[in-house]
Order: structure tokens, then sequence, then C-alpha cells
């Protein structure tokens, strides 16, 4: 097995990431497609904030909102898709530094991840 | 203005400044925010949720240049990620308790930096002394020059750590990547080579964007129908701006941008202004 280093590490990550984006924007494109489809001629009103609706606002009430008949929700699927992509990099660099031994640069990274996932699904 | 209409307009508006955003080197996001509320009325916050996705898919769509490339330094990206993401999260908690026409002014003086930094060519490459942290952490590298791989020692660590904690903390606020003021941190003051400093900074934005994209998802400022054009728009855009190559005419519409760049920024602390 080809030995872990920094370059074949940036390469790994590189390509997560681009497969993570891609991945995203397919999937926020078929959504987006659906809700043109369905809603093409309503009028959109981005004057006034009011928030979105609260089923798009976690990442649970956007996993049971996103089917067919809700494509906002697909939409929202795509961008969680996509806000985890970088999520997942620093994720799998965790498991690079894990494979070259780097103790210091293993704890970096979980400080990182947690500030990370404090983030996306900590109380605010 | 029906849906039908509303998302290619955002798109073509998204795509052009992911374009120019590339082009520049400013990123895409700093654009859109500024063209989508005064261009559309479209409010702050959803403006600022939409360009903060479409910065994460900037940033990770344009790792492909990097991989081929090897220029940019993981361990100094993932160092200074500490910093940025902290920041990020606190940025993201004011912009939630700051009032929009503050949030206007703040954004308007930021987008006055970067039109200002956009003007300026690269800046050669300088190396300083080494900073013992720099030893402790590993941040010291090589990068593939002309003549085979060139070193570089890293300096001035605390000085530039605490700068990308204000990077960080304006990039949750006003939901850009901050590449500007991350190069400035790296390039001016670790000394870190211009090329590997916007590389890692590019690595570096998506990572401090999503810090702070959890925080604006459950307050309700990713409004999907809105940053499905932008996010697709922006990256389309900065995809194309990437495979351009820089030659005298980007020179030229570097300075056409700057100056663009600087009318809205105006009009925008002037917008900010007339509302408190």
């Amino acid at each position: 097995m080809e030995s872990w280093n920094d370059e074949r590490l940036e390469k790994v990550v590189s390509m997560l990431l681009i497969s993570g984006v891609s991945l995203a924007a397919v999937v926020v494109l078929l959504g987006g497609v659906c809700f043109l489809w369905q809603h093409g001629n309503d009028h959109p009103d981005y004057h006034v904030f009011h928030g979105v609706e609260q089923q798009y606002r976690s990442i649970r009430g956007v996993l049971e909102a996103a089917r067919p008949s809700d494509c906002r929700g697909v939409i929202q699927l795509g961008l969680i898709l996509l806000i985890c992509t970088p999520i997942a990099r620093v994720a799998f660099s965790m498991l690079g530094f894990l494979l070259e031994r780097d103790r210091t640069y293993v704890v970096l990274t979980v400080i990182v991840l947690a500030i990370l996932v404090y983030g996306l699904v900590g109380p605010h | 203005m029906t849906n039908l209409e509303f998302t290619p307009l955002v798109f073509a508006i998204s795509a052009v400044a992911g374009l120019l955003g590339a082009l520049t080197g400013l990123g895409g996001g700093v654009v859109v925010t500024p063209a989508l509320t005064l261009l559309l009325g479209v409010d702050i916050r959803y403006a600022i949720g939409a360009s903060l996705v479409s910065v994460i898919a900037t940033s990770s769509g344009a790792a492909a240049a990097y991989v081929r490339e090897g220029y940019s330094n993981i361990r100094i990206g993932m160092f200074l990620e500490i910093a940025t993401t902290i920041g990020a999260v606190v940025g993201a908690y004011l912009a939630t308790r700051t009032p929009t026409a503050i949030l206007g002014i703040i954004f308007g003086v930021v987008l006055l930096h970067s039109a200002w930094m956009s003007t300026r060519g690269r800046p050669r490459d300088t190396s300083g002394k080494e900073d013992p942290l720099a030893r402790r952490f590993k941040l010291n590298g090589s990068y593939p020059g002309e003549h085979g791989k060139k070193s570089y020692q890293v300096t001035h660590v605390q000085a530039g750590f605490s700068l990308m904690f204000g990077a960080g903390t304006l990039s949750g606020l006003l939901g850009i990547g901050s590449g500007a003021l991350k190069v400035i941190a790296m390039d001016q003051i670790m000394r870190i080579p211009f090329k590997v400093s916007t590389t890692t900074s590019n690595f570096m934005i998506g990572v401090t964007a999503a810090a702070s994209a959890g925080i604006y998802l459950s307050r309700g400022y990713i409004e999907p129908v809105l940053a499905m054009p932008v996010m697709l728009g922006v990256l389309a855009g900065s995809l194309i701006g990437a495979r351009q190559l820089v030659g005298a005419r980007v020179r030229v519409l570097r300075w056409i941008f700057a100056l663009a760049v600087g009318a809205m920024a105006i009009e925008m602390i002037v917008n900010g202004a007339r509302q408190i």
C-alpha cells in the first residue's frame, strides 16, 4: 500500500470536494426545475424578510420535507449536501492525519470538526 | 415578476458575478449580495444566505484546479481554520443581532476594501524570519517553482491567526468568503508565497462558510428558491472564469470591475446610512 503523505491526502480530499459539490448541484438543479414546473407563474417576494418556513430550517425537517411533491425541500436538501461537503473534507483530513500518525494535527482537526458540527446542529 | 422570469435573471446576475469574481480574485459572493439587494431589492438577509451557499460551492468546485497545481498547504489551512471557523460562528450570531442598515454599511466598507485590493498587482514574495510556532505546527512547506521545488518559511503566526479570526467573523457576518483578508493575513503578514496563500485561502473559504451556514439555516436566511439560481450561477461563472488565462485584457477588466464594485459599495453605504 502506498504510504500516506500530505500530497496524497490533498488529492483525495479534492476529489471528495468535487464529488460533493457536483452531487449537490445536481440535486439543487432537479429541485429547481421541479419547482419552476409547478410554481413558475407565482410571484416571488424577497423584499421583506419573513424567514423560510420552519421545516426548511433543520436537517431533520428537510429530510422529511424533501420529496417530489415538495420541490423547495429538494433544493434545500441539495444545499445541505453542499454545506456538508467541506465538513466531510475536514473529517476525511482527520483520518489522513491519523494514518500519518500526526497527533498534533489530529487534535487540531478534531477542534475544527467540533466547531463545524456545533455550527451545523448546535442549539441556535 | 414571476418565478420563471426572476430565476433566470438571478442566475444571469450570479453567473456574471462568479465570472468577474474569479477573474479578479475577489470571489463571487462579495458581488452577488450588493447585486441582489441594489438591483432586485432583495432583503439583505436572504441575499447573504444565498451568497454564503454560493461561496461554499465555488470554494469546493475550485479544488479541481489545485489538485493539478499542488500549491495549497493543508496544514496551514487546517491550523488557521480554527481561527476562521470560531470567527464565522461569532459572525453568524452577530448577523442575527445586527440591524440590516448597519449590515449594509459594513458590507459597503468591506466591498470598498476589496475593490481597492483587486486593483493592486500581485505582490513580490519575500521571506521573513522563521517563527518557532511555524516549526511547532509544521507550517513551513514547499511548492512547485520554475526550477524544482521551492521551500518557504512562515513567520508572524500569532498575528496571522488573529487576523484570520477577523476574516472568519466578517465571513459569518456578511455571508462572504473574505478571501481578500485571508490572503493579506497569509501573504503579507505570515509571508507565505502568494500562490500558496491564494490557493490555501480558497480551500479555507468553504470550511469557514460551512461553520456559519448552519446558523443561517436555522434562522431561516437560506431561501431555497433564491439560493438555487445564485449557487448554480456563481458556480458556473467562476468555473468559466478560472479557465480564462490571465492577460493584458484582464488588467483593464480589473479596473473597470473595481470601479463598478466601488460604486456599489458607496451605494450600499449611502442606503444603509439613510435607513438609520
